[in-house]
């Protein structure tokens, strides 16, 4: 049944298919503090979105609250900043209403995993096709650091003087479990990565999720150093990259070999291992996502780096269209005086 | 035998029983039978809210009341005419509101041993005289639809099962109903089933044959037609109706429909039928929880759906900030709260009027919303398309206010066609010059809904306190005041924009009876029975909450004293002392249960009596 929003959905393109990040970009100053890892993101999606061929109209991001959830305001897009940890639900109502729009939701650790962790949990089991950009700093910035579920035990925050008791989560292992068909790491040192990360993201149809470890300049500093500086990061960070060897270290001199289900680390240069000894990453293969994710707050191995999973399944605003296409074609559909009218009435004359 | 026949204009029925006894359908039947023979009619059924209680048990009894008369019925009725009684429970549980001398239909093999016990009896009733101030006709159901159902290859359990349809034809013979409309229900459900329709069909017409020649049954009793518009009815539910209601509004404004919702009692029966509404475009999401539901909706309604959410109150409790959300939003939203008994888990099944200060007040921040009630069963159709219709035009969320009494219950529903409803204007932004967000127009002072698709009009918005006009994030001081203001002047101008309150009886005097939503029947009754009686009172019923109709200070300013019956304990009465800086009397009522006519004469006599009487 045609309704007024069909003429919104096929209005042609107006000069708005932009070509140039700055055709993204919210005429309004970025409010960040200087150096925050968030800069980074937002340049970093402003250029893919001026890769993707859409028009700006057609471009949603929603966030919920928190540092990361002032992203929609400096996107020349549709947006709505709206209630802490509730970007996922909002978002999904605005997915289910309007498969034609490339719908992004920006949020953090605090927003997306303690508040909103239910909402997201379950918006991954139902593979909504949404993209969401998980700003992990560790810690409550907009609050002004209190812990967060990403935090480290013993982490000492203005909420945990005398060091967090708490186990953290791990992002990518929670999105794994809950049912997420794409998902990612990177961070925010690496432009590169987090374009490929966001260009994979916004071409997967379905829950993509992308973890970035983004730093917070203020109240958790160097955080991830270890994982995004230049001087460590090739030793404590192995990249995932779909069919290679899963190879890392200064002088790519270490591998990850399966020890049963046990990833282990085995040396490329005393003769014991080869290349050939290697894991060998598949993005398809969700067991092996599993056992890769499993490995991040594991001290003895270097943290995976890229896609963890790319499968496909098919997405639940997609299922809704499939179910109202098939249901609006049967007879008598749309026949409204009928439905008021019911099966058991009466006549009186 | 010669069969007297009796004519009366109203009667009260209470089919009663275990819950495995067929009792709801049996109840739904005989309404709607009644319906059609055009009757008035309305209905409420008594369930418990475990799932399966235990069989036989006293908190097992089901039970399905109906009244049905002559004149117009408001309401279920109090004291029932006739109980069936399909056990010793059902019985025990509900014998306090039979009247005396009334009629007791006991299925006596429902009253053996363990049935007895069960009811904590310590002798059958049905054989001692305790029963002697009623006409107690005992039938052994079981044994006769076992002879009836003989020759039929079913079960014994299968059998006793059709005992509620036995029970039917009975009833049906005493009011003079014919049993046609139940075989073609019949036929329609059984189907497929050729052996239980027969089966059926055989019970029911022996019911009504052996109450045709039984001793048992000497009178006959015969209702006339009511008076009522011609056209097509339907017994219809309150949550049915919101469900028709948000279809028909979507269609009639030409929008596509979203529902976030999340189970919750007495409103998860919204959800159901709108979930079924697959070939009407219809669009749902059993979120996670009650925030996700009223979220996902937001994400509709920003999108351009007409989007709504359905609860009871902890749901509503759950929603409040994202109500707050969709208010400083000022996106269209439609909020059922569907009222049960509270506070926390209180009384899910049962109803009660205690969401009106919440509705009004329950968020943080100035955050006023429009809110609208429903008084009947029926009513919830046309207050969810006013809800639709202000939420659109005025670019608001509304709450629609019902309660588990109509919402559950029954009342004929003259069934509208589409093309009579009022048209819902409903119209998108689309033109980029001048297009600023919260730009509002002079009249309505609704901003423009410019949802995401429409080339140029890009904009971001937020809960964020933003500047006028443009919409930018904008904490001054001066624009936070400007704001709240023209938020609140946008609810308050609703109020020119609905219809004025009226009066029934004396247009000005001593006593104005003044109630909302779902006690309308209640009220009205008292109130046409006291003043047919010669009795110098008036009548006012608010649909509208807030804003209150523009009138309502001069009409209260006309009357001496003022009534407010509510299922609270006294939450208009407060608005309305507040607002209009006089005492307001109370009758407040809080037990789950819905107000009675007798309640309300009482209260009304009572005060008359206060002044010397007439």
């Amino acid at each position: 049944m045609r309704t007024l929003i069909d003429d919104i959905i096929e209005m042609p393109a107006n000069g708005t298919v932009g070509s140039s990040p700055k055709d993204y970009k919210a005429d309004i100053d970025v409010r960040w503090c200087a150096g925050c890892g968030g800069y980074a993101i937002l340049a970093q999606t402003q250029r893919i979105m001026s890769t993707l061929g859409l028009p700006r109209e057609k471009i949603v991001f929603i966030s919920g609250i928190g540092c990361s959830s002032r992203f929609p305001y400096y996107m020349n897009v549709y947006g709505m900043h709206t209630m802490h940890g509730r970007a996922l639900p909002i978002a999904s109502g605005v997915k289910m209403a309007r498969p034609d729009l490339s719908v992004w939701v920006a949020t953090g650790d605090g927003d997306g995993l303690s508040i909103g962790g239910n909402h997201f949990i379950h918006a991954a089991r139902r593979n909504m096709d949404l993209n969401v950009i998980l700003f992990n700093n560790a810690i409550y910035s907009l609050t002004k650091g209190q812990y967060s579920p990403t935090s480290l035990p013993g982490q000492l925050t203005k909420s945990s003087p005398l060091g967090v008791l708490d186990d953290p989560f791990d992002p990518v292992a929670l999105a794994l479990g809950a049912g997420s068909t794409f998902v990612a790491r990177c961070y925010d040192r690496d432009t590169q990565i987090l374009q490929k990360m966001f260009d994979r993201a916004s071409k997967h149809k379905g829950f993509a999720f992308v973890e970035v470890y983004a730093n917070c300049v203020i109240f958790n500093d160097g955080a991830f150093d270890l994982y995004t500086k230049k001087e460590t990061r090739k030793e404590h960070t192995v990249d995932l990259q779909h069919g290679k060897p899963l190879i890392f270290g200064d002088n790519n001199d270490k591998g990850i070999k399966l020890d049963g289900f046990t990833p282990i680390v085995v040396s490329l240069t005393d003769g014991s291992h080869s290349v050939d000894d290697l894991l060998v990453h598949n993005e398809n293969d969700s067991t092996l996502a599993f056992i890769l994710a499993n490995m991040t707050y594991n001290p003895n191995l270097p943290r995976p780096m890229g896609v963890f999973l790319a499968t496909e399944r098919p997405s639940y605003d997609q299922k809704v269209v499939e179910q109202l296409n098939y249901y609006e074609s049967l007879p008598g559909a749309n026949d409204i005086d009928k439905l008021l009218l019911g099966g058991d009435y009466w006549e009186i004359k | 035998m010669e069969k007297k026949i009796q004519q009366l204009k109203e009667v009260t029925i209470r089919f009663a029983g275990d819950s495995g006894d067929g009792m709801q359908l049996t109840g739904t039947q005989f309404s709607n039978t009644s319906g059609t023979l055009g009757n008035d009619v309305n209905t409420f059924p008594d369930y418990p809210s475990e799932i399966r209680a235990p069989e036989g048990t006293l908190y097992g009894v089901s039970a399905y009341q109906i009244q049905f008369g002559s004149n117009l019925v408001h309401t279920h009725g109090n004291k029932m005419d006739v109980l069936v009684a399909m056990n010793a429970s059902s019985l025990s549980v509900n014998l306090p509101k039979l009247k005396e001398n009334g009629i007791i239909i006991a299925n006596s093999a429902g009253f053996d041993e363990k049935n007895l016990n069960l009811a904590k009896y310590e002798e059958n009733p049905l054989l001692n005289d305790s029963l002697k101030n009623y006409q107690l006709i005992a039938i052994d159901m079981e044994s006769i639809v076992g002879e009836v159902l003989s020759g039929l290859s079913l079960s014994p359990k299968e059998t006793a099962r059709t005992k509620n349809f036995f029970a039917l034809g009975l009833v049906y013979w005493l009011y003079d109903r014919p049993t046609e409309h139940t075989e073609i229900w019949l036929q329609q459900k059984f189907a497929k089933k050729p052996k239980y329709l027969e089966a059926n069909l055989l019970v029911l017409k022996a019911g009504w044959k052996f109450a045709s020649e039984s001793e048992l049954f000497p009178v006959q009793y015969q209702i006339e037609k009511a008076k009522l518009a011609p056209g097509y009815y339907r017994n219809i539910t309150g949550n049915e109706a919101v469900a028709l209601g948000l279809v028909s509004a979507a269609r009639k404004a030409n929008l596509p429909l979203f529902l976030g919702s999340y189970p919750i009692t007495p409103a998860t029966e919204i959800l159901h039928f709108i979930s079924g509404y697959k070939k009407f475009g219809v669009k749902h999401l059993q979120a996670e929880d009650e925030i996700a539901g009223i979220s996902s909706a937001i994400g509709a309604a920003f999108a351009g759906y007409l989007a709504a959410t359905t609860t009871s109150g902890p749901g509503l409790s759950l929603k409040v900030e994202a109500m707050g959300l969709a208010m400083i939003l000022e996106l269209p939203l439609i909020i059922v709260d569907v009222q049960r008994g509270g506070p926390s888990t209180g009384l899910p099944t049962k109803p009660e009027q205690s969401d009106l200060l919440m509705a009004m007040y329950g968020r943080h921040g100035e955050a006023p919303l429009p809110i609208v009630a429903a008084r009947s069963a029926s009513d919830c159709f046309n207050m969810t398309i006013e809800a639709a219709r202000i939420a659109v035009k005025y670019m608001t969320p509304v709450i629609l206010l019902t309660d588990g009494y109509i919402a559950q219950g029954t009342n004929p529903f003259k069934v509208p066609k589409l093309d009579e409803l009022p048209e819902i204007p409903a119209k998108y932004e689309t033109n980029p010059e001048g297009f600023q967000p919260y730009k509002r127009d002079e009249v309505t002072l609704a901003r423009p809904w410019a949802i995401p698709g429409t080339p140029n009009l890009e904009h971001r918005i937020g809960g964020l306190e933003k500047k006028n006009i443009t919409g930018i994030v904008s904490q001054g001081p001066d624009n936070h005041q400007l704001m709240v203001e023209l938020r609140a002047k946008k609810i308050e101008g609703i109020a020119n924009d609905i219809p004025l309150a009226t009066v029934e009886g004396e247009q000005e005097g001593d006593l104005l009876i003044l109630g909302w939503g779902g006690t309308y029947g209640a009220i009205k009754d008292a109130f046409d029975k006291l003043h047919s009686e010669g009795k110098k009172i008036s009548f006012c019923h608010l649909t509208h909450l807030n804003p209150l109709p523009r009138n309502i200070g001069d009409i209260l300013a006309k009357f001496k004293r003022i009534l407010v019956p509510e299922l609270n304990t006294g939450q208009l009465k407060l608005l309305l002392q507040a607002r209009f800086m006089r005492p307001i009397l109370g009758l407040n009522k809080v037990q789950g249960l819905p107000l009675q006519e007798f309640e309300v004469t009482e209260k009304v006599l009572e005060l008359l009596n206060e002044k010397g009487g007439q």
